[in-house]
Formats: C-alpha cells, sequence, structure tokens
C-alpha cells in the first residue's frame, strides 16, 4: 500500500491504537471512580451532617470552577513543589476523577432531592438506620433517575480525557498530535481520530442505554427517543 | 427484657406535646394501649391525627412528653434504641410508601434482612408466608408501579407484620383508595384485630370503627375531647362538638 491508504494503515493506525489503548485506560477508571465520588459527594451534600455537607460543598465548588486543564496542571506540575510525583497518568486519572465527581454529584443530588418523603419515613419506620435508608432505600432509586444524566458526564470524560496529553500522557490525541506534527497530515490524522472518538462515544451511549434498560423498574422507566 | 404484666398497657403516652413553628398541633396528649385492644382515632381534618401517630414512632419527634412501650421509656436521642423500638411498633401510611424499587417480595423481605439481619432464605420464607397471609402471594414478584392500590396496602401491612410488631399505627390505611378496593383492606385489618394485634387507626370510615374498635377517640385542635366504647361516643357523646362531628361523618360517610 501508498499513498493515503498506506500512511493511514501502515503509519497512522498503529500509533493511533496505542494511543486508544492509553485512552481507554483513562477513560474507565476515572469514570468509575468519578461515579462513586459523586455518589459519595452528592449524598454527603444532602444528607450529610453539617461538616460533611459543607466539605462537600466546597469540593463542588472548587473542582467545578477550576478549568480542568489548569486541574491538570496543578496536579501534574504543581505537586511536585510539595514533595508528591505523579506520574502523567496518574495525575491525569486523579484530575478526570475528581473533576467528573463533581459533576456526577450534581446529577446524584438532584436525583436524591426527587425521592419522595414518604420512601425515607417507610424506611425509618420498620427501624433503619439513617445510612441503611440511604444505602438500601434512597441510592437504588437516586441512582436510576440519575444514570441518564451521570452517562451524559462519561460521554464528555471520554472526550475531556484528551487534555491528558497536555501533561505529556500521550493518549488517541497525543499520537494524533505528534503523527501530524511530523507529517503535517493534520487534516487527515485528526479526522482518523475525531472518527475514533466518535466511534468511543457511540459504543459508550450503546453500552449506558443496554445498562439503563437492565436496571430498569416498572414505575422508573423513561421513554428515550 | 422483662415481660410486661397483663395489667400494664403495651403503650403509654404521656402529654406528648408538638408544635411546627409557633403553631401548636398537639397540646399534651395521654394516651394508652393494652395488648390486643383496637383504638380508633377520628377527629376534623387538622386535629392532628397524623402528627399524633408520627410522634408515636418518632418520624415526628415531640417536643415533649413521654412514650413508654412495656413500661419502658423510649429515649429518640439513643438512635440504636430508637431503631429496635421502631421495629416492634409497626406503621402503616395513608399513601402505602412501599419502597418502589422494590418488588411485593423485596419490600416484606427488605425488614428481615437489613434490619433484623436475618438470612436471605429465611426471610424469603418469611416474606411469602407474610404474603400469602394478606392474600398477596401470586403478586410476590410484582413491583409496586403493577399493584393496584388495595394491593400495596396489603403489602405494607405485610412489610409491618414480618417484623412482629407488638402495636401496629394506621393512619387512614384506605383513604387513599377507590371505593371498592377498600373492603380487601378492611378484610386484613378485620382478620389482623381477630389475632390479636394491638392497633391505633385514624379514619374517617365510621362504619369500620364502631365494628373494629374497643374504644373510639376523638381529637380536635390537638386535644382529645372523648374517648369511649364506640356506640357511646358516635351516638351518645358527652361533648356537643363530638356530637356534631359524629352526626356529620356519618352521614357522610354511611356504613363503611
Ligand atoms: N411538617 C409540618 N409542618 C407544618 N405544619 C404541619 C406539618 N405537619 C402537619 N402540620 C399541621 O399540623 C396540623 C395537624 O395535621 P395532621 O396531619 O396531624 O392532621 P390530621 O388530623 O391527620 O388531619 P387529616 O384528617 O386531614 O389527615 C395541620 O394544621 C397541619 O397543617
Ligand atoms: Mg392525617
Amino acid at each position: 500500500m501508498t499513498g493515503e491508504a498506506g500512511f493511514i494503515f501502515n503509519e497512522l493506525m498503529p500509533s493511533l491504537l496505542r494511543g486508544l489503548w492509553m485512552s481507554l485506560g483513562l477513560i474507565v477508571p476515572s469514570a468509575v471512580l468519578g461515579f462513586f465520588l459523586g455518589v459519595l459527594a452528592g449524598s454527603c451534600r444532602v444528607y450529610g451532617v453539617r461538616a460533611l455537607r459543607w466539605s462537600a460543598h466546597v469540593y463542588v465548588a472548587l473542582f467545578r470552577g477550576f478549568p480542568l486543564l489548569v486541574q491538570l496542571y496543578i496536579w501534574y506540575f504543581g505537586l511536585p513543589r510539595l514533595g508528591v510525583y505523579l506520574s502523567p497518568y496518574m495525575a491525569s486519572v486523579l484530575g478526570f476523577s475528581l473533576c467528573s465527581g463533581a459533576y456526577h454529584s450534581e446529577y446524584i443530588r438532584g436525583a436524591l432531592l426527587s425521592i419522595k418523603k414518604g420512601q425515607v419515613q417507610a424506611a425509618q419506620a420498620i427501624g433503619m438506620t439513617r445510612l441503611q435508608t440511604i444505602l438500601h432505600v434512597i441510592l437504588p432509586q437516586a441512582v436510576r433517575r440519575a444514570l441518564p444524566g451521570c452517562g451524559n458526564e462519561i460521554i464528555y470524560l471520554i472526550k475531556y480525557s484528551s487534555l491528558a496529553y497536555m501533561v505529556t500522557c500521550i493518549e488517541l490525541t497525543g499520537e494524533g498530535k505528534i503523527i501530524a506534527s511530523a507529517t503535517f497530515k493534520y487534516t487527515e490524522v485528526f479526522t482518523v481520530v475525531g472518527i475514533i472518538y466518535l466511534a468511543l462515544v457511540s459504543v459508550a451511549s450503546w453500552g449506558l442505554g443496554k445498562l439503563e434498560d437492565r436496571l430498569a423498574l416498572p414505575g422508573f422507566q423513561y421513554h428515550r427517543a | 427484657m422483662a415481660k410486661a404484666s397483663p395489667s400494664e398497657p403495651v403503650l403509654t403516652l404521656d402529654g406528648i406535646r408538638k408544635s411546627f413553628g409557633s403553631k401548636e398541633i398537639l397540646c399534651g396528649v395521654d394516651l394508652s394501649i393494652h395488648r390486643g385492644q383496637i383504638k380508633v382515632l377520628i377527629g376534623p381534618s387538622g386535629a392532628g391525627k397524623s402528627t399524633l401517630l408520627q410522634c408515636i414512632n418518632f418520624l415526628v419527634v415531640p417536643d415533649g412528653g413521654r412514650i413508654s412501650l412495656e413500661g419502658q421509656p423510649v429515649d429518640p436521642s439513643d438512635r440504636k434504641a430508637l431503631c429496635r423500638y421502631r421495629q416492634q411498633v409497626g406503621m402503616i401510611f395513608q399513601d402505602f410508601n412501599l419502597f418502589d424499587h422494590l418488588t411485593a417480595l423485596g419490600n416484606v423481605e427488605i425488614g428481615l434482612v437489613r434490619v433484623k439481619k436475618m438470612k436471605r432464605s429465611m426471610a424469603r420464607e418469611r416474606a411469602l408466608a407474610e404474603l400469602e397471609r394478606v392474600g398477596l402471594a401470586r403478586h410476590a414478584h410484582q413491583y409496586p408501579a403493577e399493584l393496584s392500590g388495595g394491593q400495596k396496602q396489603r403489602v405494607s401491612i405485610a412489610r409491618a407484620l414480618a417484623l412482629d410488631p407488638k402495636v401496629m399505627l394506621l393512619d387512614e390505611p384506605t383513604s387513599a383508595l377507590d371505593p371498592e378496593l377498600i373492603g380487601e383492606v378492611h378484610a386484613v385489618i378485620r382478620e389482623l384485630g381477630a389475632a390479636g394485634m394491638t392497633m391505633i387507626m385514624a379514619t374517617h370510615q365510621i362504619g369500620f370503627a364502631r365494628a373494629l374498635a374497643q374504644e373510639i377517640i376523638f381529637m380536635e385542635n390537638g386535644v382529645i375531647i372523648e374517648q369511649g366504647p364506640p356506640d357511646q361516643i358516635l351516638d351518645d357523646a358527652q361533648c356537643q362538638r363530638t356530637r356534631e362531628f359524629c352526626a356529620k361523618i356519618t352521614e357522610l360517610g354511611g356504613h363503611g
């Protein structure tokens, strides 16, 4: 193979595939960690005692307020000042999880607030503790309601994971950037990179849809267009 | 735990007070109930019946007064003790409050598994038995959204019964139901009474109250105005207000 096709298949794809693996390595743990952080922060904001509630508010305000790139710079370039050295990969996962968790917490909080008071009363009336009520009655319902929003955040994470190359964690966009700079084939390279993200997002939306269907309960369904 | 003597009330309320803001909703309510007794609370809307029932299991924490179960005062600031107490006091809500994410079986089972820490297989067996008792074994795997109002209320009764409560509190258990569904819930409550369950129930169903209760309590503006056997309160009350209310409600409600 020669020419454009040869370039794409022989040079571009191997690098991009390597980048894709790195991207997945960033996205999957960040999505999972971010989601659990979001559930934790959202629950603290709604049900926490004053100190917890307050800490969770500060967390969300900071991590939604600072631009993500600035957060990544702080984790990667700033922390060494304090004697903490993170690998580019660790700094990125940390940055993505914390930022993502702040957004998830907002969806979770909204869902928690939508649970009717009667559910809590019924749980208390059978002798459940506060924690049991939250874990076994409120969250199972709230997470279902938050799923569409949280899914949206995960889709968004897939795309902002491309910021990792700014702290030298070379993922999909980073690999693309390197090849493009070397070959000046910006159009070809970034078109292919874009298509790969599109594919990732499509697979994620499909998977999230499946998850929603699996968790759907009578009375909790909503109708996807 | 000391076994209560037969003469001692199961549940005693002394001077229960509750205000919301500056509005006094309960102004010192005293009440006691013996094992196997059924008492029905009646009174106009806003009298404080729901508030009183919710105070009894501390879903609303009273501002003053004392509640004792089998002679033991309950301290709501001791959370562990409060949870133990609530297991012994079943609550039935007007709008059922079934856990929407669990099947009928799951609703009955969850208290056994999470609160009583029973093994899942044993809990399942017990929960099925309770559903059987309220005539819903066939609907065990349906979710609340798939059940009729009457069925939901029966599941909520099964959920409370599974914890072997010493007293049941029922807050207008049939007011959210279509008339043709009221009967099935009344039948279950009647059977509970026949089986010796101690119950305090708020209701506007006068006919049912008359047939079921040993005592009717008329409440208004946060105080108990009058209490006594159904025939006395409903037909021959001492107090003018009680007579007026009973006349009105009998005329409206008929013999539910
Ligand atoms: N959480 C609350 N905050 C403020 N006021 C309340 C609250 N709960 C109840 N009230 C007030 O307390 C009064 C008594 O209410 P409650 O629900 O106990 O009456 P009720 O006798 O059960 O009436 P109904 O027959 O309509 O159920 C009402 O005036 C109500 O507005
Ligand atoms: Mg009421």
